[in-house]
């Protein structure tokens, strides 16, 4: 067992982990975080996104000890209170989600993304960069609207459906 | 995943000398992209882990010139994103882009995929075409003879890989022929134009790994234009066969891949 230490949304969390527990396991199991989900076993469905000192990773292929000392946020964390994150605001009012598995990796995903490109985000990048984020209800559609409407980008998307 | 011990060093000497203790049950860990996914199904067991992300000689790119050098734990966004490759070697930044997902970018490391040398791994054909050095904590090793068979490369037991190095030819590009289900390259095709001639470095569709297209570099020294490879035939005996293509499909899509790369060398 080792000693962890990891800041979760902000919060300094300590924990005794064994070597192999996965990132996800200890934000599941130990601190009861259950947003961030499991989708796969082969580290393709993103549905585990969350943020590492401030970027995307998969946290079902990290171990809990490789973030120790590091700062970590979940889905839990985006909300200001009562307050929606505008990416979770934007996947409601865009109707980014059907059975909402795959939603906290998508928008853990659609943060980071907004994150990097801002504005400038456009309807190819995002499809591009929905690549490790699989949706089995919704067709993607939807959430390439409400992501490039979280982004302010100036162009609605062509394809989107209604 | 089965137990394992994890040991964070934070320098070069520190990482060698735990690996050296722990002889052959030990296993570097950097991005984890490939190692995590492998110990999660069981098919690799090290009972200990040296995280090599808190070792500093590994960090860092430095382009001087056309000269570009990459620390071997830099990962697949920093060299996708850094914008001395991208104005000097365009062809390379967006064949790192290219690799996996964003998430997985952020943690997969170069020096992580050139050990592993996954057949259908992108650096690898980049490498090569490029003349490549893979520097490690002891050597440097020329592309070519670092490359040596699917999933074997010129490494010795505990050898680290520090950097890859390499100098900016005049023209190049990567394309790419995703499997539409795992997004690795089915073939990846990096092609690098010099004043001495032209190389061609092949993934994906090699069934002892990435590989340097002979004929087709002779081809394109002649005549750096897609058609130049109209003629030429690729052994199907060499090519991968299995259920997502045959031998003679993806020798077929050496060429088409070639083609494409070499159209997109001339847009950069
Ligand atoms: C969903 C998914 C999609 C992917 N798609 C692609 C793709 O399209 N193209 C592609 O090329 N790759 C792809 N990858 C693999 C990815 O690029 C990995 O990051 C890379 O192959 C391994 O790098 P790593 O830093 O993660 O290494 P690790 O997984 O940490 O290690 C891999 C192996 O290399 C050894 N090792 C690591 N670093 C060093 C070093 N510096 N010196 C010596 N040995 C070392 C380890 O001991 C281990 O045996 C994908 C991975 C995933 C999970
Ligand atoms: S659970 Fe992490 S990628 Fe599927
Ligand atoms: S909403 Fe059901 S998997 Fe995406």
């Amino acid at each position: 067992m080792t000693d962890v230490t990891i800041t979760v949304n902000g919060r300094e969390m300590k924990g005794s982990v064994e070597d192999r527990t996965l990132l996800v396991q200890f934000l599941r199991e130990n601190l009861g975080l259950t947003g961030t989900h499991v989708g796969c076993d082969t580290s393709q469905c993103g549905a585990c996104v969350v943020h590492v000192d401030g970027k995307a990773v998969k946290s079902c292929t990290m171990l809990a000890v490789q973030a120790s000392g590091s700062s970590v946020t979940t889905i839990e964390g985006l909300a200001n209170g009562q307050e929606l994150h505008p990416v979770q605001a934007a996947f409601r009012e865009h109707h980014g989600l059907q059975c909402g598995y795959c939603t906290p990796g998508m928008i853990m995903t659609a943060v980071d993304m907004i994150e990097r490109h801002g504005s400038s985000l456009d309807e190819e990048t995002v499809r591009e960069e929905l690549d490790g984020n699989i949706c089995r209800c919704t067709g993607y559609h939807n959430i390439v609207k409400a992501i490039l409407a979280a982004a302010g980008a100036s162009q609605a998307p062509a394809m989107a459906a209604e | 995943m089965y137990e394992t011990s994890y040991h964070r060093p934070s320098s070069l000497a520190e990482a060698t000398q735990l690996a050296a203790e722990k002889g052959d049950e030990a296993k570097y860990l950097s991005g984890g992209m490939t190692l995590i996914p492998t110990m999660k199904q069981r098919l690799a067991a090290p009972e200990a882990l040296i995280d090599l992300r808190h070792v500093g000689e590994l960090k860092g790119i430095s382009v001087n010139g056309r000269s570009i050098r990459i620390g071997g734990g830099t990962t697949h966004a920093e060299v996708a994103t850094n914008e001395e490759i991208k104005s000097v070697c365009p062809g390379f930044a967006a064949l790192a882009g290219l690799i996996g997902d964003p998430a997985v970018r952020h943690m997969g490391t170069v020096g992580g995929s050139v050990a592993n040398f996954d057949p259908a791994a992108d650096y690898p054909a980049a490498l090569l075409a490029l003349g490549g050095t893979i520097h490690t904590d002891k050597r440097e090793i020329p592309a070519d003879e670092f490359f040596q068979g699917l999933f074997e490369t010129a490494l010795d037991e505990g050898e680290i890989v520090t950097a890859v190095s390499f100098d900016a030819p005049d023209q190049c590009a990567y394309e790419k022929f995703r499997n539409p289900a795992s997004r690795y390259a089915m073939c990846g095709v990096f092609v690098a134009k010099r004043a001495d001639g032209v190389k061609v470095g092949v993934t994906g569709a090699g069934a002892s790994g990435a590989f340097r297209w002979s004929d087709g570099e002779q081809a394109l020294s002649g005549n750096f234009a897609p058609e130049a490879v109209d003629g030429l035939t690729v052994p199907e005996g060499d090519m991968v066969s299995d259920i997502h293509g045959s031998s003679a499909y993806r020798a077929n899509l050496v060429k088409v891949v070639t083609k494409r790369a070499v159209k997109k060398a001339h847009s950069h």
